[in-house]
């Protein structure tokens, strides 16, 4: 019994994890409904602009996180203004298929580049450090600040959409882009703030996933596949319905590897078709 | 030109197009000669042939969702997968002839999809082009796990062993050059027919065709099933050549990858698309044979390039500039002058702009 205590939370952690992967992806889609094929490739990207930092100026992961937050802001603001803006239009497909190409180059750069090796970032003794609640249920110190991270992050980027100037023009551009426009809230200026947010979120998501576990230039598909379930299991609209979404995915990827050595993913992917079944809309869907 | 009794006629050809007709019989003839060709009856060049035809199959399945029905797919290797994974279940286990087991691999394949369709037909756009990704995914873990096919390291199609390899190999490259043949021929037919109708409509105006009485849902469903058919048939064909599956070969993203490339870059939407970008990505993958993953690096930015620059694909732009329609969908009314019948001043220009239906 309370082994499968452990089981839920050690799920549960996972998924604050998997609540950063998704929540640009969430952003992106509820903003200009774009589905980012090469979301999950942007993460790894940002785990491999940290390498350097960490390895060649021993720079402590845990803070090489804000150039890398800061670079890849930039990089969305930039990849939306210069190629994703001109294939917008009434059609769904040409950004999707130019986040396709985008995705492609990016995976098979890296491999250019740093080759198949896997990698990780080193955290010394925080990767073990738990803290115990009896002899069964043991919180690692690390997971539970990645969750405590994307709790605030969730927060936060939900406060920017409510109460600052910047989320009403993305919530407006969302709503109606032609109507914000007549306001003067420039659309095309929008949708590169919502794919900067959008990455500099997956940014700490990537680096994060690389102190977890390793990294190699192959394993964009896997989060991007993590993040879209999430936001589909969590329902269109809602960030936190994103983040709650995120956990039920960790936790029944826990539960699976729990029940056989290889059916965790396997079991995510079957939660994800059983919302699908029952639930299409997504379990906390909020009509925005 | 609000004539009482103005002549016409309704024109389904023009000269280029004719001609690239009897160009594809041409070609279609030699294809299947080649076996009895010197040099190019070679066990070398039918393999790279039959490579050639297998993507070049799967990019007009692909074409078909996205350029007509508005399907986007990122996991059309699923029915690949089923498909070569078909072969191995009835040619290696079930003792069925490998021959026949292809074309009942391609059903498989459409059935699965069929049977799965109902899940991933609840997403529209990009999640359903992600949606599928992830069945995909579930299918290759799902094979994967099933020790009988070899689990996670596959397994070879040791039946093929019994037949002659040269038979097997003329064999083999006649199958792919008749389900391409078949595709193509296929395809077009069914463009120019009324479900063609109904899928050019949808392709440029949902909810415009579903106006008009198209069962939109039905039509999807349909092009679907079919473009899994011709999924599964090149997985089929595919495995069978190189005689060896694994899942993370035949559940392998670089196949939609590739089909997607192919279409984008020769031009979505139009049925020569798939053979113009067919040659561009071959032609390519020549030219970087060398280079390992600049290959797909070219690839990709080239892609890109085309989106942004010339959305409608090469074929697009040349067919933009040029009015070449090398098989036509659309119709086109062609004016006879009143009183100069079949007049050089009244038929040119009329029937390039306003008396083409842009099909």
């Amino acid at each position: 019994m309370l082994e499968a205590a452990d089981t839920i939370i050690q799920g549960l952690l996972l998924g604050g994890l998997y609540a950063l992967f998704a929540i640009g992806l969430s952003i992106t889609y509820g903003v200009m409904r774009l589905v980012n094929i090469a979301h999950g490739d942007l993460l790894v990207l940002a785990a491999y602009l940290a390498l350097w930092p960490v390895t060649s100026l021993h720079m402590n992961p845990f803070v090489a996180i804000l150039p890398v937050v800061v670079l890849m802001f930039c990089l969305g603001y930039t990849l939306q203004r210069v190629i994703l803006n001109r294939t917008m239009g009434t059609n769904f497909l040409a950004p999707m298929l130019a986040t396709f190409g985008i995705s492609i180059i990016l995976r098979n750069g890296l491999q250019q580049i740093y080759h198949s090796d896997s990698r990780s970032f080193d955290i010394g003794a925080l990767g073990v450090d738990s803290i115990h609640l009896g002899p069964y249920i043991a919180i690692g110190e690390f997971p539970l600040i990645v969750f405590v991270v994307s709790v605030i992050l969730t927060l936060a980027t939900s406060l920017l959409f409510s109460h600052t100037r910047i989320g009403v023009a993305l919530r407006a551009t969302s709503d109606d882009a032609q109507t914000a426009g007549l306001m003067g809230i420039r659309a095309n200026r929008t949708y590169a703030i919502a794919l900067g947010l959008s990455l500099a979120l997956v940014a700490v998501g990537g680096v994060f996933a690389g102190m977890r576990t390793t990294f190699t230039p192959e394993s964009g598909p896997a989060s991007l596949l993590y993040a879209f379930e999430a936001v589909v299991i969590g329902g269109m609209g809602s960030l936190w319905g994103t983040f709650a979404g995120a956990v039920i995915l960790g936790m029944a990827q826990g539960v699976g590897a729990k029940v056989g050595a290889g059916f965790g993913i396997l079991a995510g992917h079957l939660v994800f078709l059983a919302v699908l079944a029952f639930k299409p809309t997504g379990l906390f869907e909020r009509s925005r | 030109m609000m004539h009482e009794n103005l002549a016409y006629v309704v024109s389904r050809s023009t000269a280029v197009s004719n001609a690239a007709v009897w160009l594809g019989v041409a070609a279609a003839v030699v294809a299947v000669a080649v076996p009895w060709l010197p040099y190019f009856g070679s066990p070398a060049f039918m393999r790279w042939a039959t490579e050639v035809m297998c993507y070049l199959i799967l990019a007009q399945m692909w074409n078909l969702m996205a350029g007509y029905a508005g399907l986007m797919s990122v996991g059309m290797q699923a029915f690949v997968g089923v498909g070569g994974y078909s072969v191995f279940i009835f040619a290696q286990h079930l003792g069925v002839n490998p021959f026949l087991s292809i074309p009942i691999a391609g059903v498989m394949a459409a059935v699965a999809a069929a049977l799965t369709s109902p899940l991933v037909f609840r997403m529209r756009g990009g999640y359903f082009a992600i949606g599928t990704w992830v069945l995909s995914e579930v299918f290759r873990i799902g094979f994967s796990n099933v020790s009988a096919l070899g689990g996670g390291s596959g397994q070879s199609l040791t039946v093929m062993t019994r037949i002659d390899r040269s038979t097997r190999e003329i064999a083999i490259y006649l199958i792919a050059a008749t389900t391409l043949i078949l595709a193509s021929v296929g395809i077009n037919l069914l463009l120019r027919s009324r479900f063609g109708l109904g899928l050019t409509a949808l392709r440029d105006s949902e909810a415009a065709a579903e106006s008009q009485g198209v069962d939109v849902r039905l039509l999807k469903l349909q092009v679907y099933t079919l473009s899994s058919l011709g999924a599964g048939l090149v997985g089929a064909i595919y495995y069978t050549s190189v005689l060896r599956i694994s899942p993370f070969a035949a559940f392998d993203l670089n196949w939609v990858v590739a089909a997607t490339f192919i279409v984008v870059i020769g031009g979505i939407g139009a049925v020569e698309g798939p053979i113009v970008g067919a040659a561009i990505f071959f032609a390519l993958r020549w030219l970087l044979a060398d280079y390992g993953t600049w290959y797909w690096l070219v690839m990709g930015s080239v892609a890109v390039i085309v989106i942004m620059f010339a959305p409608a694909g090469v074929w697009g732009y040349i067919r933009g500039r040029w009015d070449i329609q090398l098989l036509p969908l659309q119709r086109r009314l062609v004016l006879l002058g009143p009183s100069k019948p079949g007049g050089a001043s009244a038929a040119p220009s009329p029937h390039r702009r306003t008396g083409a239906w842009q099909g």
